[in-house]
């Protein structure tokens, strides 16, 4: 082979497996997600594949890495604020020792769940500190400690605080909380019992 | 080789006693646990052979070695990608594209393949229960797989990612780490993306720093005391889309190795160091 043909089959390798590269890198997209996803599940029924179906918000996060730009966020912020839902009664308020044990517990949604011996839990104490009695707390989200009487346990402050475990990205969009109203991890009378916690004077949040 | 299983039995007793009930108690002594375990850490640098993991270790030898499945073959003719029986230093290149499969593998999946395709093994029965619960030791994959990876300590990750194909599971990997999915919401880095988090008071990576995912990724596979077995990292990924509300990932399938290929890029130039030893 010719020194100048050499280089030809070179130079045309290189624009192949470039062509190639980019292809391969352009379909690392949503469809290509998606199919692949779906092939690492083959257990997984019609319910659960369903899950998997990223909806707008969550794919403009995945897609900015939890750092939306402003517009973004402004359109998370709206539409996801638009799927909270509020108790008939108005009342938002339930019961905090209730909102401590749900709290507590991790139980729900997991493989090894179904069927399901007993309600979905918001494990809240995963990620947040909440009580000085619980010290295995985690560090995902900010410390919960004392939330209502630093919020001097306001009307406007317990909303606040439904609207975030409903359905935090109204709040924070992109915020890394599950969506816990909005994709039915959690009942609003579950929900009420969590803003309990965060919000009545006699929980142990306040009582440190 | 007798002297070497009762050693490791001991080690395995002593650590048995001593964690049982890791999970019930970790609310009141997880701190009290992690400075017991990195006592325990410090014995095992003195004598490696402590770590039960290395029973498995020795098991995964002699299931690469001895004939089995329908054709009776042993795996010395497998071809981790230096050549067919070429073991030393070959899971530290891993995962990369094979011709014969034309996928790019990890250490697991091309066990698979070639617990399939040299040896006869119905890939289904394979793939059925292919991880261990609590209590039981790794399935002979996981086992052959510990074997391997030991066989290429103390060389660095080193896969090169130049395969057009390999490249591709790269950027799949990247992207799926960052893709939130699932009634939660959650993406690998809900929790690996900073340094410093835990959950509860389990101490969490930052899988995308590589200083930090070098010395996770060089301790995989790993003996985990709470569940007293060996944990491959094919299994690590199932338990952590188990928590993530995520269904059953197969072992093997192309979101497992992208992950790991994600992973072992970030660890690039990271010591392995296996088995380590965790909660």
């Amino acid at each position: 082979m010719s020194e100048r043909s050499r280089v030809f089959v070179l130079l045309a390798y290189i624009a192949f497996a470039g062509a190639s590269y980019a292809q391969q890198m352009e379909v690392a997209d949503e469809a290509r997600i998606d199919a692949v996803m779906h092939a690492a599940f083959p257990k997984a029924n019609s319910e659960w594949l369903a899950r998997l179906k990223g909806d707008q918000t969550i794919l403009a996060c995945s897609k900015s890495r939890d750092a939306p730009p402003a517009e973004v966020a402004r359109t998370i912020a709206a539409r996801e604020g638009a799927t909270i839902q509020y108790p008939a009664d108005g009342k938002l308020i339930g019961d905090w020792e209730k909102g401590e044990s749900l709290a507590q517990s991790g139980y729900g949604l997991r493989f090894t769940d179904y069927p399901p011996t007993r309600e979905n839990g918001g494990n809240c104490y995963a990620c947040h500190q909440l009580t000085n009695e619980e010290v295995s707390y985690g560090t995902v989200g900010p410390s919960l400690l004392e939330y209502g009487k630093i919020r001097k346990f306001s009307e406007a402050e317990a909303k606040a605080a439904y609207d975030k475990i409903y359905n935090s990205h109204a709040t924070f969009p992109c915020s890394l909380m599950p969506r816990f109203g909005t994709n039915a991890v959690l009942t609003v009378e579950q929900i009420k019992d969590l803003v309990a916690l965060l919000m009545s004077p006699e929980s142990p949040v306040n009582r440190p | 080789m007798k002297n070497i299983r009762n050693k490791a039995c001991a080690a395995a007793l002593v650590l048995t006693s001593a964690f049982a009930g890791t999970g019930l108690t970790q609310q009141s002594g997880s701190d009290s646990i992690e400075r017991e375990l990195d006592t325990y850490r410090s014995m095992m640098k003195s004598d490696p052979w402590s770590n039960p993991a290395m029973l498995d270790v020795d098991r995964g030898e002699a299931l690469w070695k001895t004939p089995a499945g329908p054709n009776n073959v042993s795996l010395e003719q497998c071809d981790l990608g230096l050549g067919p029986g070429k073991v030393d230093g070959a899971f530290a290149m891993l995962p990369r594209y094979f011709t014969d499969a034309d996928r790019v593998m990890d250490v697991e999946a091309r066990l698979l393949w070639c617990m399939e395709n040299l040896q006869g093994f119905d890939r289904v029965k394979l793939l059925t229960r292919p991880h261990p619960s609590a209590g039981m030791p790794v399935k002979d994959l996981g086992a052959i797989a510990t074997y391997l990876a030991y066989r290429s300590n103390g060389r660095s990750f080193s896969a090169t990612f130049s395969h057009p194909k390999e490249k591709a599971a790269l950027a799949l990997g990247e992207t799926l780490f960052f893709h939130r999915t699932g009634p939660m919401d959650f993406a690998c880095s809900t929790c690996h993306g900073e340094s410093g988090k835990r959950i509860r008071l389990q101490s969490l990576p930052f899988l995308s720093k590589p200083q930090e995912a070098r010395k996770i990724l060089g301790e995989w596979p790993a003996y985990r005391v709470s569940t007293a077995h060996v944990m491959t990292m094919q299994h690590r990924i199932y338990d952590c889309f188990w928590q993530m509300r995520l269904p059953e990932v197969e072992l093997g399938s192309d979101v497992s190795i992208a992950l790991i290929s994600y992973l072992v890029k970030q660890a690039d130039g990271g010591e392995i160091k296996i088995p380590g030893m965790k909660r």
